[in-house]
């Protein structure tokens, strides 16, 4: 497993520079943006990557729950930290697209808005595992997720809803889309998705390590003698 | 009365008993949302037409302000002379213990509503053009949202450090949907318009997020 | 027969708090009817041991058996709890403490609840009708209501942290009297103290600990020879 890393490593980087070509030069010229509109490229695989992971971070979250397996909450660790950062690169590609485009900084379409709020509740949960002195700080973060991820559907709806009500300028991706942005999209996503497995995978490791060195520590200091320094 | 159900009033009563014999809190409290309502009224001075457009926001942010002052409070008092280890050995199950706190907040914090509301009226000019009782139904429908969260989000927030910060940082997120719903179906009501989708999110809201926080309430009690 | 059979079993208790394992491995039979006085220097894991008794703290690894059950809530309506802080509401008065806690408890019925209550506070030395708030009570009367707090189930099993911490020591001997007479009735009683002098002529057994284990268990009030 541990050899496949770096070949996994070479793959991403490969495809992570192929999609770059792709999106910068190869897709057509956006009729009415001209190019500024290949950010659109970085903004929606941000945004579908990021969404995942918060999904692998909620069915982790339950797994912890039920089976209280230490790599559970590890894996909702994880998935939580990298989707937050996927997050943040949706979030500020969104105002560098839409200044240029429409004249305005921010516009409460339904991606950008969503993304907004799942931003909040999981960087919330990651101040919960930060700031948490219990000795159960797993279950309570679980819990934390269970209760953002039913917050989703909510978040979907009541935006949905209020964009009806309120019109606003859609980002991208409304009507029909032209076959070959759609296979730039698709590769875009294929790359930014193999590198968000290979940093979860790296940070994975790293927690792993951590705890297992705590554990150590931990455990010899319950085996060290009687009067050895603490 | 016996069982789950005796527990949960017992423990309501008591709550309600010590609010009321402390009654510095309650009235710092109360004071505090005054100020909420003058400052805001400064901040924001608008036409007896415009205000119907924003104050759907203005009562909410305020309630919202009012509310996590009050949900602070109520775990302080089982955290002082660790009164909560108390229950936590006791046979009494923590399901009761959540409802009963959660009861006890929505008391209180619509306390605090019905006090702030008049002044918002006499502050904004407000004059609904919708029928009141849909405001009421949005009222207890919003308070109820904000204060079973809320409540839940408190009894985490005492397994952290900063406690008093975690809750408002916890518990905005995820009321966001929520909030959403209470603004734009007040807005909705006071300006005459149908506020249908907003009062049956809000409905589903709060039965979901009822129904896990009970599921989940014992796993926090008990995370030491 | 029964007075012997052990009513609290403890196998490799581990209870770890991050890097710092308060529990070492502790193991132990204890059997009914006695009073065991748990001794030892700051940071020897007492406290942690009988809060992890009580329920309040899940361990690490190992096993605990109290009364036949391995979950505490099973048996919690026969377990009684009483630590450092008084675990009472400093607003409300002695017996509305106590009725309170009684209807955690299942004491449901008006008048089997305050006779039962009156009984408790007397047992302990305290004045029932006593109106004042308990925040307003002297420490020696705080410790005495917690101590009635803990006996309104009429537990088997007591587990006392530090009960006489800060009492006067005319509150502090009639509250080992009281404690006396119950392990006479057929109580389990364990207490964590510092002050082991109190117990020098009523503990049954003196159980030491020191960095996390039990290094010794003794008749008498005379720390033992630690082999290692």
């Amino acid at each position: 497993m541990k050899r496949a890393f770096p070949i996994l490593g070479i793959l991403t980087a490969i495809l992570l520079s192929y999609a770059l070509y792709m999106a910068l030069v190869w897709a057509p010229t956006e009729r009415t943006m001209g190019n500024v509109q290949r950010i659109f490229y970085y903004h929606v695989p941000s945004a579908w990557t990021a969404f995942i992971l918060f999904f692998v971070n909620f069915a982790a979250s339950i797994v912890y729950l039920i089976k209280r397996k230490p790599a559970a909450d590890i894996v909702a660790l994880v998935s939580a930290e990298v989707g937050v950062v996927f997050c943040t690169v949706v979030l500020v590609t969104g105002p560098i697209w839409a200044r240029p485009v429409w004249g305005i900084w921010w516009t409460w379409d339904m991606r950008l808005t969503s993304t907004l709020v799942l931003w909040l509740i999981y960087v919330s949960y990651l101040f919960l595992r930060r700031f948490s002195s219990s000795g159960q700080t797993p279950a309570l973060a679980a819990v934390l997720a269970v209760l953002g991820a039913l917050c989703v559907p909510f978040v979907y709806f009541s935006i949905w809803f209020f964009r009806t009500q309120h019109p606003q300028p859609v980002m991208g991706g409304g009507g029909s889309i032209d076959p070959r942005m759609l296979h730039v999209l698709l590769i875009n996503w294929l790359a930014f998705s193999c590198f968000a497995y290979l940093v979860c995978w790296s940070r994975y490791r790293l927690e792993k390590l951590q705890r297992d060195v705590d554990q150590a520590q931990a455990l010899e200091s319950l085996m060290a003698p009687r009067g050895s320094a603490r | 009365m016996t069982g789950p159900t005796g527990i949960t009033r017992a423990t309501l009563l008591k709550d309600l008993r010590l609010e009321w014999r402390s009654k510095d809190a309650i009235n710092s409290m109360l004071f505090f949302s005054l100020l909420v309502v003058v400052v805001f009224s400064f901040s924001f001075d608008p036409t007896a037409e415009e205000s119907r457009q924003i104050a759907g926001g203005l009562i909410w942010v305020a309630f919202l302000f009012a509310a996590v002052v009050a949900l602070n409070q109520t775990w302080a008092r089982e955290i002082r002379n660790q009164v909560l280890d108390a229950y936590r050995v006791s046979p009494a199950p923590a399901n009761s213990l959540f409802i009963a706190k959660t009861l006890g907040n929505f008391i209180f914090v619509s306390v605090l509503e019905a006090l702030m509301t008049p002044l918002l009226i006499v502050f904004y000019q407000l004059r609904s053009i919708g029928p009141a009782w849909q405001l009421l139904v949005v009222a207890v429908l919003g308070t109820w949202a904000l204060v079973v969260n809320g409540t839940f989000f408190a009894a985490m927030s005492l397994r952290t450090r900063s406690r008093e910060i975690m809750l408002p940082l916890l518990l905005f997120p995820i009321s966001i949907p929520a909030l959403l719903a209470m603004v734009q179906s007040t807005t909705a009501i006071l300006n005459g318009e149908g506020a249908r989708f907003w009062i049956v999110l809000l409905v589903t809201y709060d039965l979901v997020f009822t129904t896990v926080c009970l599921l989940l309430f014992e796993t926090v009690l008990n995370a030491e | 027969m029964t007075e012997t059979a052990p009513v609290v079993t403890v196998s490799n208790l581990i209870k770890q708090f991050g890097r710092f394992a308060a529990l070492r491995g502790v193991t132990a039979e204890f059997s009914g009817g006695k009073l065991y006085a748990i001794l030892g220097d700051n940071g020897a894991g007492k406290t942690t041991l009988l809060r992890t008794l009580a329920g309040l703290n899940q361990p690490s690894s190992g096993e605990i058996t109290i009364l036949g059950a391995s979950k505490f809530h099973d048996i919690c309506q026969q377990v009684g709890y009483m630590a450092h802080p008084s675990l009472l509401y400093d607003e409300m008065s002695g017996m509305e403490n106590l009725a309170y806690f009684a209807r955690l408890y299942g004491i449901a019925s008006r008048t089997r609840c305050a006779d039962a209550i009156r009984a408790v506070i007397l047992s302990v030395g305290l004045d029932p009708d006593l109106a004042r708030p308990v925040g307003q009570y002297s420490q020696g009367m705080r410790q005495r209501m917690s101590l009635a707090r803990a006996l309104l189930n009429d537990p088997k099993i007591l587990l006392l942290d530090e009960p006489f911490s800060n009492v006067d020591l005319h509150s502090a001997t009639e509250m080992v009297g009281l404690l006396a007479r119950m392990r006479d009735q057929g109580k389990t009683i364990f207490i964590v103290t510092h002050q082991a002098s109190l117990l020098e002529h009523t503990a049954d057994e003196f159980v030491w600990m020191e960095y996390g284990k039990i290094v010794g268990r003794t008749r008498e009030l005379r720390r033992p020879e630690v082999t290692q």
